[in-house]
């Protein structure tokens, strides 16, 4: 008796595509209609994946992962100058005013500037980049962002030799940024990078997605983004960038030294002290992900970390 | 107006969370992350069905009003509903009911640990709130049994204190209203006497008309 391997049957076989396709409709219709389960209904395209419950958990870089909405991408933010609430920041982020807006770069190198934000638009190119976003809460997206390498701006600013670490800076300023009177972090919001991260390709400031200028609540007008490191890695609305010789201490790592440290890579191995980092759920789905270790740019940054412990330096 | 139709009211009314949850799906109105709304939703209303459950008593001692006792179960229930639709939620979208990982998640988890401990414990309660109950184990026992509502709301709060990222602000509102609760149990029973009886003679403890 032969019995058929699960690979010989080619999907195309079994359900014409259309018809495949046509089942979303099916269910929404079904739904508004009432044949179904609420608590099952597929509202959004992503929905499919509903049906894959028992199947196993897909990696979270596909080939053909879908942009997150822009609405998704603005509706969801952690930004906490803006409140702790994630739908906070589209609220109010609109007291930021983003021009006149200046960011200086300082500290241990050859050429300190104080940049305007045309400036930076003219100092350098923008391009576009599509990333994938892994947030310690466990949840992602995938951003079209425009912007540029930070490299760039580094490489014009030139690190003395004794340059090690770069430390960046939220602007300081409670009347824009209502959420600073909340003694939630340590304000003004800092970041930091070993210099040779920031000097990374992948390393970009950006200061736009969707081709558009940056929406304040995703860090008007020039926020930092760091693909493989955990979403609050990505500092926003950015004033200072400084050069120093010694690690600095980052907001959230003050916060709680235990739960976020200073490289803060996303790793599914290495997990947050009260959640599984093993698995991420993509915004706009239902179903699990797998999270990759940093965020699926292995290739591009493992070298960075070479003989670490990344259990250790987490 | 009847006590049957107060009852039912407020029957209907503990399901308009459910409702609202159903309807938010079906209009796509979950926001960005329907899950952890979800998640976040049934558990929060658990929480304040349990409050509700809580305040009972000293609402009828206060403003003399021994009938809401009659309510006191289904709002027992109703908590037991939403905390049970909570653990539900996340043992399916969160870890699609593989029993072994739930297990290891409890386990490794204190916040989940809590969590779980605090539905554990309502479970007795949830199983034992029907008339025939409170006449098989006798209002003793029944009391004994049903006292675990205070370590389950102490460990509901608990939980949610230990699920917040860093602003515990919300978490400190339910932490308050529970101490104010449980506070004013300690006085109650310190100024009037454990002894004092609880029921008028002619109800059971459940507040059932013999």
């Amino acid at each position: 008796m032969s019995i058929h391997k699960r690979d010989d049957i080619l999907s195309s076989e079994i359900t014409d595509e259309n018809i495949y396709l046509g089942r979303r409709e099916f269910f929404c219709k079904a739904a508004k209609l009432g044949f179904i389960v609420p608590g099952l209904k597929f509202g959004t395209a992503e929905a499919a994946g509903f049906l894959n419950l028992f199947s196993p958990i897909k990696p979270s870089a596909l080939p053909d992962d879908k942009l997150t909405s822009f609405q998704n991408i603005t509706h969801y933010n952690n930004f906490y100058e803006f409140g702790t609430s994630k739908s906070d920041p589209a609220k109010y982020a609109g007291m930021l005013k983003t021009s006149p807006w200046e960011v200086k770069v300082e500290g241990l190198v050859r050429y300190p500037r104080t940049y305007s934000i045309d400036d930076l638009f003219k100092t350098y190119p923008q391009e576009d980049r599509i990333y994938r976003l892994r947030c310690v809460e466990a949840w992602s997206m995938v951003i079209p962002w425009r912007g540029f390498s930070l490299a760039h701006l580094l490489k014009k600013a030139d690190p003395l030799g004794n340059a090690r670490f770069v430390e960046f800076w939220t602007l300081h300023d409670p009347q824009q940024m209502p959420g600073q009177n909340i003694p939630v972090l340590e304000w003004p919001y800092r970041e930091g990078l070993r210099l040779d991260e920031a000097m990374h390709p992948l390393t970009i400031l950006a200061t736009g997605l969707y081709g558009k200028s940056l929406p304040n609540q995703d860090g008007a007008p020039v926020r930092l983004v760091i693909p493989w490191k955990y979403g609050f890695k990505s500092i926003k609305s950015i004033v200072k960038i400084r050069l120093i010789d010694h690690m600095p201490r980052t907001s959230w790592e003050l916060a709680a030294p235990n739960e976020y440290g200073f490289y803060s890579n996303v790793n599914p191995s290495v997990n947050h002290p009260r959640w599984s980092q093993a698995t991420e759920r993509r915004i706009g789905e239902w179903d699990l992900r797998k999270t990759l270790l940093f965020n699926g740019y292995a290739n591009e940054v493992a070298s960075l970390y070479t003989g670490m412990n990344l259990r250790k330096n987490f | 107006m009847n006590v049957k139709w107060i009852k039912f009211l407020v029957f209907l009314i503990c399901l308009l969370p459910l409702l609202r949850l159903v309807l938010l799906g079906l209009f796509d109105g979950l926001g960005p992350n329907p899950v952890s709304h979800l998640i976040h939703s049934t558990g929060v209303w658990s929480l304040v069905l349990l409050l509700v459950t809580l305040s009972i008593t000293p609402l009828r001692r206060l403003f003399e009003v021994s009938q809401i006792l009659r309510l006191r179960r289904m709002f027992g229930q109703y908590a037991f509903f939403y905390g049970l639709l909570h653990f539900l939620i996340y043992a399916w979208f969160d870890q699609y009911f593989e029993w072994q990982g739930i297990w290891r998640d409890i386990m490794s988890r204190p916040f989940i640990l809590v969590g779980f401990i605090s539905l554990f414990f309502l479970v007795p309660m949830s199983v034992t709130s029907t008339n025939r109950w409170v006449r098989r184990l006798g209002v003793r026992w029944w009391r004994r049994i049903h006292w675990l509502i205070y370590p389950s709301a102490f460990l509901a709060v608990l939980h949610f204190w230990l699920e917040v990222k860093r602003d515990i602000r919300e978490p400190l509102i339910y932490a308050i209203l529970l101490g104010i609760l449980f506070l004013y149990r300690i006085g109650y029973a310190f100024l009037c006497g454990r002894t004092k009886p609880l029921l008028n003679s002619n109800q059971d403890c459940a507040g059932v008309q013999r």
